[in-house]
C-alpha cells in the first residue's frame, strides 16, 4: 500500500506542488523585506550602537572621570586616565574605547552615574585601519555633539522605564 | 580576664576594655567611624551602637567597657535598627559625590552604606555645603563629605602632638578646620588621610588620578629614616600612584611620615636618568651598557694602574640597600682599596675603631613607649626621625621625663622635662658636667675622665637631669644627627656613653639615614669588613675628599649636596681622572665632574635589605620596574665586578648577596658598648659657631626632588637663623639678607631672627644648593649684611 502511495505522489509531483503554494501565498503577500539602505527598520531608544560622549546644555563634558564604566567594561575596551582640571574639577585626560573589542553590552551607559557616556542607534560607520574603530575622547564628543538631538529624544523615550 | 558574651558566643576579654575592642579580637565586626585603636574614644559618629542585657538603650561599643557575664547582642533587631537610624542621620549632610570622591571604593561610609544604608532618607530640606580650608601641599580638604568622626582632631592632637585641627561650632555649624587659615606644619600630617573614614581628607598629590580597585598592592620599605618604615606601595600600570602605611606594630605602628608617605613623587623626576652615558672628549653620550660598564671599569682600572689602588675611593648615599653596599665594598677591596665609606654627613672619625658592629638603638623601637627617661643629645628627633618622635611622645604622655641637650631649642612634639640649649662647642662640657653630676651619687669615673671634668661647673639643672635618668626604671640616653654632625662626634659619643652607663641607661644611636646599620654590616665604612670584622683602615668620608684621589666610585649619592663638606667634595670630584657615578639622577654638576653615568633604580624599583636602627633586616622587592635602561644597583656592580675579573660576582639575585652577607654577620650580636676612649679636649674655638644640619626635606635625592614636599613648610631653601643679640653682635640685626662667608666659600641668605639659636652661634643648613658652596662645616663663620 505504503509503495503505491509513493508511486501516485511522485507521478503526479504533488509535494512540488505543494511547495508551490506556499510559494504562490507568499508571492502575493504583503512583503516584509526592507530595501536597506533606501528603506530602514524602526529602531527602539534602547539600541546599542555606536557610542557617543555627551554634554551638558552649557558645553561642559558630563564625564567625570569616576571610571566606573572602565571598570564594568567585560571586554576590557574602555581606557581612561584622569586628573585634576585648571579649575579643579575631576576630568578624563584619555577616554578611549576601543570598538573592536567592544561587545555592545551597554553596560557602560549603565554604569554611568551622569548620562555621559552612551549608545547611540547609530550602525553604520566603518573603518579602514585598525585605529579608526578606535574611538578617543574627541571622536566620541563629536559624535556626541552631532547626534545630541537623537540622544536626547531616545532617552527622553526611554526615561518612563528606567 | 573578664568572660561576656557576644551573640551568644563567649569572649574573654581585658577587664577595663571596651566592648568593641573584644569584638574585634574575637572577630566579631562592629560597624564604627569615629573609633580608632590607637586614638582616645570619642563616641561621636554612635555607629557602633549595641545591645546590651538589661539596657534599656543601645549602647555604643566602643565607649562601653566589659564587665563579667555581659550579655551583647551586634546583629539583633533592635542593634541593626539603631545602626540602621544612625547611619540615615549621617548621611543628611553627606554629599554622596561618590563618582567623583577619591576614597570611592575603599571609603568607610560607601561600605557601611552598602550595609547599613536604607533606600531613601527621611531628610528632604537642603544639604549643607563647607567651605574646604586649604591645609597644605599634602592633604586634600573636601569638608562637606566630613561625618565629624574626629578622628583627624584627635590624632594631631594626641599623636602629632600639634594643635592645628579642630571642630569648632556646634550642631549644624560644626567643621573640622585649621582654626587660622595655613599649611599644617607637622610632619606625619598625611596619617589623617588613612584615617578619614569618608573622603573629606585625602592625598592631594593622588588627586584624582587612579581608583582603588585599579592598583596593585606591593609590600616595601622607607628608606629615609633609621626607622624602616613598611609601606605599601600601590602601582597601576609601571606607575607607582601613592604609598600607604603597612602595618607593623613593632616599626611604624599604623603610621608613616610624610617623607615615606610622598617621596615615590620623586621616582618620575625630569632629572631621571634612564641610560647609560659616557663622557667622550668633553661631550656626553648615550650609549650601552656594554659600553659604559666596560669604560667604567677601564677608567678605575686604569687609575689603580697608574697611581695604585690607594688612589680610587667609594662614596655612598645613606639610602643605598644592604645588597648594594656589600657589593661595592666588596668591588672596591677587591680591587685593594679601602676607601669605601657611607657616613658623608660626619666630619670627626676619631672614634671610629670604638665603634659596635652597627649602630644599634640599644633597644627594640617599641621599648621606647615604655620608658620612663630619656636624654637626647644632638637630636631634633622629631623632624629626622618623625616615628620614633610619636614612640617618644607615647612615653612622655605616659609619663615618662624626656630631655634633651641641643645646640637649638628644637620644636619637639612633646614636653622636656630638661634642657640644654648650647652652642655646639659647649656640648661636650654639658655631658661632662651630667656625667660628672652622676658621679657625685658613686659610680667610678673611667681614665682620663678627672682631667676632663676638671674645669667643668655641675648645675643644678644637669644634677637634675642626672638624677632623673638614674631614677627611672627605663631609660635611655639616645644620641641623635646632631652628634653625627659634629666636629666633636667622638667625644660626646664617648661621653654621652658613659652617661648611660653612669645612670644605668640603655645607650642607643638614632643612626642617620635609611640604613646606616646595613651599610656598617655590610663593611661600608673604611675600618670594618662585612660583618663587623676588623681591617686595614683606608680613607673615610672626609679623609677621601681632603686627600684628592685620582678616581672615585659613588653610589646612590650626590656628593655636592650629600657630603656635609659639599663645596671640598665637588672640588675633589672635580681634579680626578675618573669618576664613575651610579646613580638614579643626574644634574649638571654632576656632568660636570663625572666621567660614567650608570642609571640606578630606586627603592620602589629593586630589590634589596634595609637594616632598621634597631638591626631589624627588612627585605623587599621591586614594586614596579625602572623606567628606560635604569638598572638596579646591586646588577651593576655585580657586572662591574666581572668586568674587573674580580671573584665571587656571580649573583644571580640579590637574594644571593643577602644570604652570603648574613653568613658574614651571623655572629653579630646587636650592641650599643663603646670601648671607653678619653675624649681629647678640643681647643676652644672663638668667632661665630655654624650649627649644619640637614633639614627633614633636604636628606637625600629623592625627598629633594618630591615635588609635594618642597612645598610644605618644612622645605627650605635656606635661611641664615640667629638670635638678636648675636645679629647686634655681628652688626647684621636690620639686615633682610646676609652674606655668610666660611672656609673660603660664601653665599647670600635671608636672614631670621630667632631665639632658640644659642649666642654666638649661626644655623645654616646643609643638603641645600644655597649652601652647597660654603666650605668646611667646622671653619669659623663670618657674616657680613648684604644688599
Amino acid at each position: 500500500m505504503k509503495t503505491v502511495m509513493r508511486f501516485f505522489k511522485s507521478l503526479f509531483l504533488l509535494e512540488l506542488l505543494q511547495g508551490m503554494r506556499v510559494t504562490g501565498r507568499y508571492m502575493f503577500e504583503r512583503k516584509i523585506t526592507v530595501q536597506y539602505p533606501e528603506e530602514r527598520a524602526p529602531l527602539s531608544p534602547r539600541f546599542r550602537g555606536l557610542h557617543a560622549q555627551r554634554r551638558f546644555p552649557n558645553g561642559e563634558e558630563r564625564c567625570i572621570a569616576c571610571k566606573l564604566c572602565e571598570v564594568v567594561c567585560p571586554a576590557l575596551a574602555i581606557t581612561i586616565e584622569s586628573a585634576q582640571r585648571e579649575d579643579g574639577s575631576r576630568r578624563t585626560t584619555r577616554y578611549d574605547i576601543d570598538l573592536t573589542k567592544c561587545i555592545f553590552c551597554g553596560f557602560c551607559e549603565e554604569a554611568c552615574p551622569v548620562d555621559a557616556i552612551v549608545e547611540t542607534n547609530i550602525y553604520e560607520y566603518h573603518g579602514e585601519q585598525r585605529g579608526d574603530l578606535l574611538m578617543t575622547k574627541d571622536k566620541l564628543l563629536a559624535v556626541g555633539d552631532k547626534y545630541e538631538q537623537q540622544i536626547a529624544a531616545d532617552r527622553a523615550a526611554d526615561a518612563p522605564y528606567r | 580576664m573578664v568572660t561576656i558574651e557576644i551573640n551568644g558566643k563567649p569572649v574573654q576579654a581585658r577587664p577595663g576594655a571596651m566592648l568593641i575592642e573584644a569584638a574585634d579580637e574575637a572577630g566579631i565586626t562592629i560597624p564604627r567611624f569615629c573609633y580608632h585603636k590607637k586614638l582616645s574614644v570619642a563616641a561621636s559618629c554612635r555607629m557602633c551602637l549595641v545591645e546590651v542585657e538589661k539596657v534599656a538603650k543601645p549602647l555604643p561599643a566602643c565607649a562601653t567597657p566589659v564587665t563579667e557575664g555581659m550579655k551583647v547582642w551586634t546583629r539583633s533587631p533592635k542593634a541593626i535598627s539603631a545602626q540602621r537610624n544612625v547611619m540615615e542621620f549621617l548621611l543628611i549632610n553627606h554629599p554622596l559625590d561618590c563618582p567623583i570622591c577619591d576614597q570611592g571604593g575603599e571609603c568607610d561610609l560607601q561600605e557601611m552604606a552598602m550595609g547599613y544604608g536604607k533606600d531613601v532618607s527621611h531628610f528632604s530640606e537642603g544639604k549643607r555645603v563647607v567651605v574646604s580650608p586649604d591645609i597644605g601641599p599634602l592633604v586634600a580638604t573636601d569638608m562637606t563629605r566630613c561625618i565629624h568622626c574626629t578622628r583627624c582632631v584627635r590624632f594631631s592632637d594626641e599623636i602629632a602632638g600639634v594643635t592645628e585641627l579642630g571642630a569648632p561650632g556646634r550642631g549644624e555649624h560644626m567643621h573640622i578646620g585649621t582654626y587660622v587659615e595655613k599649611s599644617l606644619s607637622s610632619e606625619v600630617i598625611g596619617n589623617v588621610i588613612d584615617l578619614c573614614p569618608v573622603g573629606a581628607l585625602t592625598s592631594k598629590p593622588y588627586r584624582y588620578s587612579a581608583r582603588p580597585w585599579e592598583l596593585t598592592s606591593h609590600s616595601s620599605v622607607s628608606p629615609h629614616d633609621c626607622v624602616g618604615a613598611n609601606l605599601t606601595v600601590d602601582v597601576r600600570g609601571r606607575q607607582v600612584m601613592r604609598v600607604r602605611p603597612r602595618e607593623n606594630e613593632e616599626v611604624n605602628e599604623v603610621w608613616l611620615a610624610d617623607r615615606d608617605r610622598y617621596s615615590y613623587l620623586a621616582l618620575s623626576h625630569a632629572e631621571r636618568i634612564t641610560a647609560p652615558q659616557v663622557k667622550r672628549d668633553g661631550a656626553w653620550q648615550t650609549v650601552d651598557w656594554n659600553t659604559a660598564l666596560t669604560a667604567a671599569a677601564h677608567g678605575l682600572r686604569g687609575v689603580v694602574e697608574k697611581h695604585g689602588a690607594q688612589q680610587i675611593g667609594a662614596l655612598a648615599g645613606y639610602g643605598a640597600t644592604t645588597e648594594e653596599f656589600y657589593l661595592l665594598q666588596k668591588f672596591m677591596r677587591g680591587l685593594g682599596s679601602d676607601n669605601i665609606d657611607h657616613r658623608l654627613h660626619q666630619i670627626d672619625f676619631s672614634t671610629q675603631g670604638a665603634m659596635p658592629a652597627f649602630p644599634w638603638l640599644g633597644q627594640a623601637l617599641a621599648d621606647l613607649d615604655n620608658l620612663d627617661a630619656a636624654l637626647l643629645v644632638g637630636s631634633n628627633v622629631r623632624k629626622e626621625q618623625p616615628l620614633v618622635a610619636l614612640r617618644l611622645r607615647k612615653a612622655a604622655r605616659g609619663g615618662a621625663r624626656l630631655m634633651a641637650v641641643n645646640p637649638i631649642d628644637y620644636e619637639l612634639n612633646f614636653p622636656l622635662t630638661a634642657r640644654r640649649i648650647v652652642a655646639p662647642t659647649a656640648m661636650v662640657s654639658e655631658l661632662i658636667a651630667i656625667a660628672q653630676a652622676l658621679l657625685e651619687s658613686g659610680g667610678e669615673a673611667p681614665a682620663g675622665f678627672a682631667a676632663l671634668a676638671a674645669g667643668v661647673a655641675v648645675l643644678d639643672e644637669h644634677r637634675a637631669i642626672a638624677r632623673h635618668l638614674k631614677d627611672a626604671p627605663q631609660s635611655t640616653v639616645l644620641v641623635g644627627n646632631g652628634v653625627a654632625q659634629h666636629a666633636q662626634q667622638g667625644a660626646l659619643q664617648m661621653l654621652a656613653a658613659l652617661v648611660a652607663r653612669l645612670s644605668g641607661s640603655r645607650f642607643g644611636f638614632l643612626s642617620e639615614g635609611g640604613n646606616s646599620a646595613g651599610a656598617w654590616l655590610a663593611g661600608a665604612v673604611p675600618h670594618r669588613r662585612a660583618g663587623g670584622a676588623a681591617g686595614a683602615a683606608g680613607l673615610d668620608a672626609r679623609g677621601m675628599l681632603t686627600a684628592k684621589l685620582n678616581g672615585y666610585v659613588v653610589l646612590h649619592a650626590e656628593p655636592e649636596l650629600d657630603c656635609i663638606d659639599g663645596a671640598a667634595a665637588r672640588a675633589a670630584l672635580q681634579q680626578a681622572e675618573c669618576v664613575v657615578a651610579l646613580t638614579p639622577y643626574v644634574t649638571d654638576t654632576m656632568r660636570d665632574y663625572a666621567d660614567v653615568l650608570l642609571p640606578l633604580a630606586l627603592f620602589a624599583e629593586t630589590s634589596g635589605t634595609l637594616v632598621n636602627a634597631e638591626g631589624r633586616w627588612q627585605s623587599f622587592t621591586g614594586c614596579t620596574t625602572a623606567p628606560g635602561e635604569t638598572r638596579p644597583g646591586w646588577k651593576v656592580l655585580r657586572v662591574l665586578g666581572n668586568l674587573c675579573n674580580l671573584d665571587g660576582f656571580d649573583y644571580e639575585a640579590s637574594d644571593e648577596v643577602r644570604r652570603e652577607l648574613e653568613a658574614a654577620c651571623s655572629a653579630v650580636l646587636p650592641s650599643s658598648k663603646l670601648e671607653w676612649q678619653a675624649p681629647v679636649p678640643a681647643a676652644a674655638g672663638s668667632g661665630l659657631c655654624r650649627i649644619a644640619d640637614y633639614p627633614i626635606y633636604a636628606v637625600d635625592g629623592m625627598v629633594r626632588r618630591s615635588a609635594a614636599l618642597q612645598q610644605t613648610p618644612d622645605a627650605t631653601s635656606g635661611v641664615a637663623r640667629l638670635n638678636a643679640a648675636t645679629a647686634a653682635q655681628y652688626g647684621v640685626a636690620g639686615a633682610a639678607k646676609v652674606q655668610v662667608v666660611q672656609g673660603g666659600g660664601g653665599c647670600v641668605l635671608p636672614l631670621a631672627l630667632d631665639e632658640r639659636v644659642p649666642d654666638g652661634c649661626v644655623y645654616v643648613p646643609a643638603g641645600l644648593a644655597a649652601t652647597a658652596a660654603l666650605g668646611a662645616v667646622d671653619a669659623v663663620v663670618e657674616l657680613k649684611a648684604a644688599e
